[in-house]
């Protein structure tokens, strides 16, 4: 529904969800994330692609590891970048949003990195900024982390190559997780055979079948036979109360351990978007296990975060400049 | 002052009366309807031809942000909104600031809209101090000094005991109490519907028990306490039940539902559009489609504004953080009229809705079209192609989703006792 993400000639002009977005678009930003990619390794680790071009990240929320790797990948690209965290207290709410916005385009920056707790601030600031700015979604709330669902698929079609024969499970916080659905938009986009959805009632949506998934209660019944096993973070706040009695019952009901793993295909890889509790979600042995990708997943951030940064503020930059 | 009113199609629900005929109005009141009238010289004379000329409006629920919000819009501003929808008659509920539970801002609200003069603006005390659900307001006082029911405002009582202690207090009274429903802990910090909107867009979601558990807990309290009231702004179809079963009972309880509640759904909020935030929600499609059934059946027998003006800003910004409303007093009769053009409701059904049904729920003597009455009336052209602009509404509240809607219908004279009050623009549009 974000159609205005895209430029009338259906390039990307901002990224603020999968939703909307066919199948061609995600396969070549992974295609460019692959050719990124293999700048990490060389001695200089630069490409003037986006010099002279200022990126602000506009972290409303704490974010280490997304910030860092945005801010990584900009400078990859030889951009400017500069980090704001703001705090939103509830007393500042959404005043600060709008008035810190026109502060910062009478600086004229060309690109937007927004992280904000509430869902629809990354459209609504899209609304908002110049014509000729791009606003990438580093979070939004519950609803979209688009850019940490393009590294996931990344990341797994590294692994897998042929998305259609695939069934993927994505265990945890379905309801308050906004990589959960960009992840599942993902998929679908790009065909995947089977998407699952693993959590107990109090952790998933209503309407949850709406989002194109089959729904499991029963984590071994909905382990059996995927390739590939994401499991989300369960905040800390919703770790007891009225939507799950404790982080112990969490995981012994929806905690991945060896022996739940074991139900998966032989070759599944196990995913998670970070920071992982361990014990809570996952048990250290898979975490830190051969099948685990996710320290794969943090360096894959980097370089396909400067494939869609390339995509959104350099599209009229010639590609094959860059490739080494 | 003797006003004339001539040629119109005049439309009386409360009488039947559907005809072609001259309306005469001498000192605020009618004093005859018929093709002509012996020894009447006219002020003024309004031609009606080609016109549907009815009661004017009675809207059971409008903010005027006064006293309080000045800022965001006057009893001044609105009344005069209101006219220019053809409304005659509004109640403001008590949540302004001071709340409306002294005599006091009874009088400085019943002052300021005498002064603007341009309709009767009736006020409805709240129902416990400070509208905090702990205290009982003096309603006997509130009573006195012209309040014409009780009601919390959009803050639901929690404790049960206090609504009962208040239902049998406004009972005794003979006060209508008029209730927004809605369970607040189920409620919580939602913004719209829980459904497949809400889980696209990651927004918290209001469910649609929400509604009915404290409209089921509410009609057992008013069984038991025999108090007369009346359900505001109903979104549930299944709501809609609970108060089928209530009437068939035999209770003294009515229900309205907002124009846009019958004609948005929680689609409209598409990709976070914060002019579809309102409260409660816009449901599904399917409690659309029950809530138009309601009317139909007259489960639900008034159509309201439910007016809400806001400034621009506070729809700017992420969708939950936005403030919820509609500014709506110049939609209702086009909205209803709408449902008449779409062929869900009867003309009559929709004039009855906001003519003498909402009156008779206030049990105030408007609402209709009678010799000696005082005169209120409407006169709209029921023939006219027109684009909603919000931005030229007359409310101070440009908050309005319905901006490029194409109506049929346009309000082009409002008569509040006796006085012509609004005139639309002399230069009539394309005249389909």
């Amino acid at each position: 529904m974000s159609h205005n993400q895209l430029t009338e000639s259906g390039r990307l002009h901002h990224f603020l969800s999968i939703e909307g977005l066919k199948r061609p678009l995600l396969t070549e930003m992974m295609d460019r994330a692959e050719q990124f990619s293999s700048i990490s390794h060389q001695q200089v680790k630069k490409v003037p692609l986006l010099r002279g071009k200022t990126i602000v990240n506009l972290f409303f929320e704490n974010s280490t590891r997304t910030r860092t790797t945005f801010e990584l990948a900009a400078k990859r690209l030889s951009a400017d970048v500069i980090s704001l965290n703001i705090n939103t207290s509830s007393a500042s709410k959404g005043e600060s949003l709008r008035d810190t916005l026109h502060n910062l385009e009478a600086m004229h920056s060309d690109m937007f990195v927004v992280r904000h707790n509430q869902s629809g601030a990354a459209e609504f600031i899209a609304q908002h900024v110049a014509p000729h700015v791009s606003v990438i979604n580093a979070g939004d709330g519950c609803h979209a982390h688009p850019t940490q669902a393009m590294l996931d698929m990344f990341t797994i079609r590294r692994h897998k190559q042929h998305f259609p024969d695939l069934r993927v499970a994505i265990i945890g916080d379905i309801l308050h997780s906004r990589v959960a659905r960009s992840q599942i938009q993902a998929l679908a986009t790009l065909g995947v055979g089977e998407i699952r959805v693993i959590a107990p009632k109090t952790l998933l949506p209503t309407d949850c079948k709406t989002l194109g998934v089959h729904v499991y209660h029963d984590m071994e019944a909905g382990l059996k036979d995927v390739d590939v096993v994401i499991t989300l973070r369960l905040q800390l706040e919703r770790m007891q109360g009225a939507l799950l009695p404790s982080a112990r019952e969490y995981f012994q009901c929806y905690g991945l351990t060896e022996r739940k793993l074991s139900l998966a295909k032989p070759d599944a890889i196990v995913m998670h978007p970070g920071p992982i509790n361990r014990g809570v979600e996952i048990a250290s042995a898979v975490a830190d296990g051969p099948q685990s990708v996710i320290l794969e997943q943090v360096t894959h951030g980097i370089a396909v975060r400067m494939a869609i940064m390339s995509m959104t503020l350099g599209s009229q930059a010639e590609f094959h400049e860059v490739t080494p | 002052m003797n006003l004339h009113i001539k040629n119109g199609r005049v439309i009386d629900p409360a009488s039947q009366l559907d005809a072609q005929l001259d309306i005469f109005i001498r000192d605020g009141k009618i004093v005859a309807m018929s093709s002509h009238l012996d020894g009447f010289t006219a002020d003024q004379t309004i031609d009606a031809t080609g016109l549907i000329v009815c009661p004017g409006l009675v809207d059971l629920n409008a903010r005027l942000r006064e006293p309080g919000q000045e800022h965001t819009a006057t009893i001044e501003s609105e009344t005069l909104a209101a006219v220019a929808g053809g409304i005659t008659s509004l109640c403001v509920p008590p949540d302004t600031d001071p709340v409306i539970d002294t005599p006091a801002v009874v009088e400085l609200i019943e002052d300021r809209a005498k002064k603007s003069g341009r309709a009767m603006v009736y006020t409805i005390g709240a129902l416990t101090q400070k509208l905090q659900g702990e205290l009982l307001t003096e309603m006997a006082a509130l009573k006195m000094a012209g309040c014409i029911g009780v009601s919390n405002g959009l803050s639901p009582i929690k404790n049960s005991l206090i609504l009962r202690r208040a239902m049998e207090y406004a009972a005794t009274l003979d006060l209508t109490l008029f209730i927004n429903a809605a369970d607040p802990w189920l409620q919580s910090n939602g913004c719209v519907h829980e459904g497949a909107i809400s889980t696209r867009l990651g927004l918290t979601g209001i469910s649609e028990t929400t509604e009915t558990i404290a409209v089921a807990r509410d009609l057992l309290l008013i069984e038991l306490t025999g108090v007369r009231a009346h359900f505001h702004n109903i979104s549930c179809g299944k709501t809609i039940l609970l108060i089928k079963d209530a009437q068939n009972k035999g209770l003294a309880v009515t229900a309205d539902v907002s124009a846009h509640h019958l004609h948005l759904s929680e689609h409209d909020i598409g990709n976070y559009d914060t002019l579809s935030h309102v409260m409660p929600p816009l449901r599904s499609i399917r409690d659309r489609e029950q809530l138009q059934q309601g009317l139909r059946d007259g489960i639900i027998s008034a159509i309201c504004s439910h007016h809400q003006p806001l400034d621009n800003d506070a729809k700017l910004g992420p969708f939950a953080e936005t403030t919820p409303g509609i500014s709506g007093l110049e939609t209702l009769l086009t909205l209803t009229m709408k449902l008449v053009d779409d062929e869900e409701i009867t003309l009559h059904q929709a004039i009855a809705s906001l003519t003498s049904h909402p009156a008779d729920i206030l049990g105030i003597d408007a609402g209709q079209l009678k010799i000696g009455a005082q005169a209120d009336i409407c006169i709209f052209n029921p023939n006219i192609y027109n684009e909603c602009q919000p931005n030229k509404f007359v409310s101070a509240g440009k908050n309005s989703p319905f901006s490029g809607w194409l109506f049929n219908n346009k309000v082009s004279h409002t008569v509040f006792n006796g006085k012509l009050v609004f005139e639309q623009d002399k230069i009539r549009s394309i005249i389909v």
